[in-house]
Parts: C-alpha cells; structure tokens; sequence
C-alpha cells in the first residue's frame, strides 16, 4: 500500500519523466500474487493441478457448501515461511484469518479466507540490480489467501460460466513498500522476486498461467514533493507489460496534472493491445470489504523451533550464490547475475565448470548455449547439449585436441546430431595438428608460393594473420593455432 | 451509536439485501438498538487483556499436503439453478 507516505529513495535524474512543467518522478509500489506451490488446496483436499476440466478440482469445501469448514494445509504454511525467510523478512510465530467479504460469483464463500492485521510475514527486503546498480527495495509484508475461481464472460451473451477449480487454491500476497521509481526498477523487482520464489520452490513463478502476477500501484510527483494521488493496475502478468503499463500509466498521470487536472484514486486495467490503462470504476463501489476474524480458524501459531528448522533446510539463494560464482569461479558479477537468474541454468553451469575453468565455462554456456537455446525458443532443460557433452568439449580445448574454433563446429554437430564429442572428433578427424612438422611443411608450401607477401611481411610484421589463415586454410582448420605462429615466426624471421 | 437511514441502506446494498423505505425506517431504529446492546461490553476495563480467541486450550488443526478430495463435479453442481459441461451459469457479470 502505497499510504506510508515513504519519501525514502531518490530518484537519479535519468528516472525521472520529462513534462511540459518540469521533471517528474514516478513512484511505484507492488503487490504480487504467487500461487503457493502445493498439492492440495490452502483448506481442503482438492487438488491444485492447472487445466482440470470444469469444477472437477472442486471439494465441498471449495464450492461453499453449507456446514463445510476449512481446515489448513500445512505445506501452504510452510511454504509462506520459507518465503518470508528468502525475503530476509520476520516471520509472526502467531497470524490471524480474516474474512474479506465482497460478492461475485466465482466467489461462492461470499468472501475470501485472507490476513488483514496480521500476516503470517511482516517487514522484509529484497536485494535488485539495475544497469549494474544494487538497490534494496523493501517489502511490507506477505500474506496467506485464497485464491477465487474463474469467471468465464465469452461463451454466451448473456450468460457467464463459473469454475470453480482455482477456488481455493493457496496465495501469498506479496506487498512492496513504494521504493521502486522507474518502470525499470519495477521489473528488476518482479524478476528477481519471481527468481527467489522458483529458487525456494515455493511458487513455480508461470506468468502465463497466472502463477504470478501483479497489481501495480503508480503515482507521480515532482521531486522532494510528498506521495501524489496513486492508481491501482490489476493483474498484470508479465514482466514486459508491467514496464509498459508503468510506463503509460505515468504519462497519462502527468498530463492530467499538466493540464490542470487531479488523478482520482481508483483500480485500472492495463490493456496490452491498445498499451493503455483503463478504468474499472464498476468495481470501485464494493471497496468495504468488513474484514474481520475468520470464526472457524484459531490463530496459525508456529514456535520459533519450527522456523529455524525450515530456515536450516533452505537452499542457496540467489544473492548468496551470485557472490560464490564470483569468488570461486572467478566470474565478473555480470556473468554471474546471468547463470543464476535461473536454479536450472545455475545447476547446469556448476555441472560443466566442476574440475574445469570457471570462466570458460561460464562463457561456453552463456554465450554459445543460452544464445542458442535462445534463438530456438528452447529452455535449458530442453537443450540438445547436455552438461556432460559440453563439459567435454572443454575437455578437448583444454587438452589440446581441438582448437576453439573448431570446437564451434564439434558443438553444432552435438546440437543438431547428438553423440559423445570425443568420439566425433575422432571418427570425423577433427583433432587439431599439434605435429610440428607437419605444420612445418603447410608453412614451407605456402612461403614458397607467395614471394610477395613474405617481403611485405618483412617490412610489415602486422600481416602475419594472412598466413596464419592461409596455414588454417590448408589444414582444414585442425592446425593449432599456438603452434602455427611459432613455425611462422621462426620461418619467415621475425 | 445511532445507525441514521443513509448507513442501514448501505449496508443493506453491501450485504445485497433489497429493502423498501418502510423497512429502511424500521431497521434504523433496530440497528441502532443493537449497537447499543453490544456497546455495553465497552464498559468493561481490557487494557492489557488479548482478544480472546478460543475458551478451551485448543490448537489450530491441520491437515497434511494430500489430495484427498474433489472429482466430484456432478455433486458440486447439482443444486445449481443452471449448469452446463459442469460450468456454473450464471446472469452475465459485466465487466
């Protein structure tokens, strides 16, 4: 909620929005929905499977039936716990269930099982880098809900369909303080949220299905001035139209203001197509939701015991394993921020660099296997290339049986055909020439047929590359490129 | 606390409940009875008292991370007044 009336987090001057009267600064606060990773629902047993057929995943409870009573999945607690920890944040040993109360139909209850005073986690901070800059960006608290069913408004003209399958399904409301100020900043936070919650396995962070996504709050102001009035943006799912949807939310903020006008405080709709926000003022009237305490649940009371022993069993983390990257493989932070954005492409990474050169690794994987798997659209647990290919492919470099180069080649032989790379080297004779001699003699031919370049390379030592690509020539590119500029220095004398 | 007409017919649209003038007038003064019945708990001294929130010593049940329940969409959408493929129907909601 953007009412603290934080002023905390300057704005650098290339944040800051140009307008007609000056300078703007925008000022954002988040609240990200995650879907809690579990098997069963937050108080009943139905399942929490994507894409069941229509109120197949559906207990009793879910549907609101008379007489049913909730009854708390311990998981969903556990994972809203692991959560509050990777968020560096405290965690309440006791937390109340509240109703919030609002009617529409794929809300059966008549209100929705949530936390309003006190949350199961409190005050928190996560770590963003931007263009290489580190920031902290507090978060407020997260709680634990129930997520609503699906309202289905294109099947019939005058009807709407209702399923109920995510109806209880569990949530963490995850709320940022209003530190964020450029659309930038607001998708570095998404991200390396959405990276910490997949790390922690407590949210599987699928924009597309809905898995995570946010409610954006913007407003504007002139620097140094206190909160302007804030708008609302429900449920944008991607980290790309969150950039836009701050983007033109702050644009349309300022030229209301610009032209003398004032932003009135209400929930807008961000519509992707047209890249505009909209009001969703029909909505705006039901805003008392009489929150109250859940009667058919005590209070979720955990002893710090439990705590610890959750926090004992976390995994590294993003931040934690970024800093090992650096020291133990000798990584730049860049390079390291790269392989462990994602736990898969970190574990893919430290499989090819065990007993190997870090950075070399660290290059092969980012630059010639991410740039592949990006241009096929493919994710790193679809790669053609396993670790253990590309692991030795290095192996050959590093051992002198293949040159660099010809290790791109062997590398998009793998891709597309498979096989164990020292095999193909050897079947399809790709080792490189190491054998002087034979080196020698490829320099001797060439020297001798070319008169003219050797006396220019006498008076002009900076032409050597023409040989050294006329040796490779000759030898199918499989002559070691160290050793052909030692023959060609000791021959041609210089 | 005195609930005035404008207070009952708000509440009565949050909770969806359709009343005339007449019965607006009523549950004003019902309302406000009410209130002021439970008011009296105010007279009571609870600083320093927490909310009490159960009267036996009894500790939030919960149950284990298992699918047990659900599949059951027949039973789920018999009584409603229109359903169809296992889809509630309901009168358009607009956007």
């Amino acid at each position: 909620m953007q009412t603290s009336g934080s002023t905390k987090g300057k704005s650098k001057p290339s944040n800051l929005i140009p307008g007609a009267t000056g300078d703007w600064e925008v000022v954002i606060g988040m609240e990200v929905h995650a879907q809690v990773a579990s098997h069963a629902k937050l108080f009943s047993g139905a399942s929490t499977e994507f894409g069941g057929s229509p109120n197949s995943h559906v207990s009793l409870v879910d549907a609101a039936m008379p007489g049913m009573l909730p009854v708390i999945n311990e998981e969903c607690v556990a994972q809203a716990v692991r959560t509050g920890l990777g968020l560096n944040a405290a965690i309440n040993l006791t937390s109340v269930f509240d109703r919030k109360n609002y009617f529409y139909p794929d809300l059966p209850q008549g209100y929705q099982i949530s936390q309003y005073k006190q949350p199961i986690v409190g005050e928190g901070v996560v770590e963003i880098d931007v263009d290489g800059e580190l920031m902290k960006v507090g978060i407020e608290r997260l709680h634990l809900e129930q997520d609503a069913g699906k309202s289905i408004h294109d099947q019939h003209p005058d009807y709407t369909y209702v399923d109920l399958n995510r109806s209880g399904v569990a949530l963490m409301e995850i709320v940022s303080k209003p530190d964020l100020r450029s659309s930038k900043q607001a998708q570095a936070y998404v991200s390396k949220l959405r990276s910490i919650l997949r790390y922690l396995g407590t949210c599987d962070g699928d924009m597309e299905k809905g898995n995570l996504r946010a409610d954006v709050n913007v407003s504007v102001r002139k620097p140094g001035e206190p909160l302007g009035t804030r708008c609302e943006i429900k449920n944008v799912n991607s980290i790309r139209f969150i950039g836009q949807a701050v983007e033109v939310e702050a644009r349309r903020q300022i030229d209301i203001i610009e032209e003398g006008g004032k932003i009135d405080q209400e929930t807008r709709l961000f519509d992707s197509a047209k890249g505009e926000t909209r009001s969703m003022r029909s909505k705006e009237e039901a805003h008392d939701y009489r929150y109250f305490p859940d009667p058919d649940l005590l209070p979720l009371e955990m002893t710090q015991g439990y705590v610890d022993g959750l926090k004992k069993a976390l995994p590294e983390l993003p931040d934690e394993k970024r800093t090992r990257f650096v020291k133990q493989y000798g990584l730049s932070a860049y390079d390291a921020d790269v392989l462990v954005a994602e736990r898969e492409n970190a574990e893919f990474f430290e499989t090819v660099a065990k007993g190997r050169d870090g950075k070399t690794a660290a290059n092969w994987v980012i630059n010639d296997l991410f740039g592949r798997l990006n241009k096929e659209g493919k994710e790193i647990a679809a790669s053609p290339v396993s670790a253990a290919q590309l692991g030795a492919i290095l192996d050959l470099i590093a051992n002198n049986t293949i040159s660099g180069k010809i290790a791109k080649d062997l590398f998009e032989i793998v891709w597309s055909e498979g096989g164990d790379p020292a095999d193909i080297v050897d079947k399809r004779g790709m080792k490189q020439v190491t054998d002087t001699g034979a080196i020698e003699k490829v320099v001797d031919e060439i020297i001798a047929a070319n008169p003219k370049q050797v006396e220019q390379i006498k008076a002009n030592p900076k032409t050597m590359g023409w040989f050294v690509g006329q040796v490779m020539k000759l030898s199918g590119g499989k002559a070691n490129p160290a050793a052909v500029n030692d023959v060609l220095r000791r021959k041609l004398g210089i | 606390m005195q609930v005035d007409q404008a207070t009952v017919r708000r509440i009565a649209r949050l909770a969806r409940i359709k009343i005339s003038d007449d019965e607006a007038k009523g549950l004003e003064g019902e309302l406000s009875g009410i209130l002021k019945w439970v008011e009296q708990l105010g007279e009571v001294d609870t600083v320093g008292v927490e909310p009490m929130t159960r009267v036996v010593p009894i500790e939030l049940k919960q149950r284990k991370d298992i699918v047990c329940d659900g599949e059951i969409a027949d039973d789920v959408t018999r009584n409603a007044p229109v359903s169809e493929n296992h889809f509630f129907v309901v009168p358009k909601v607009v956007e």
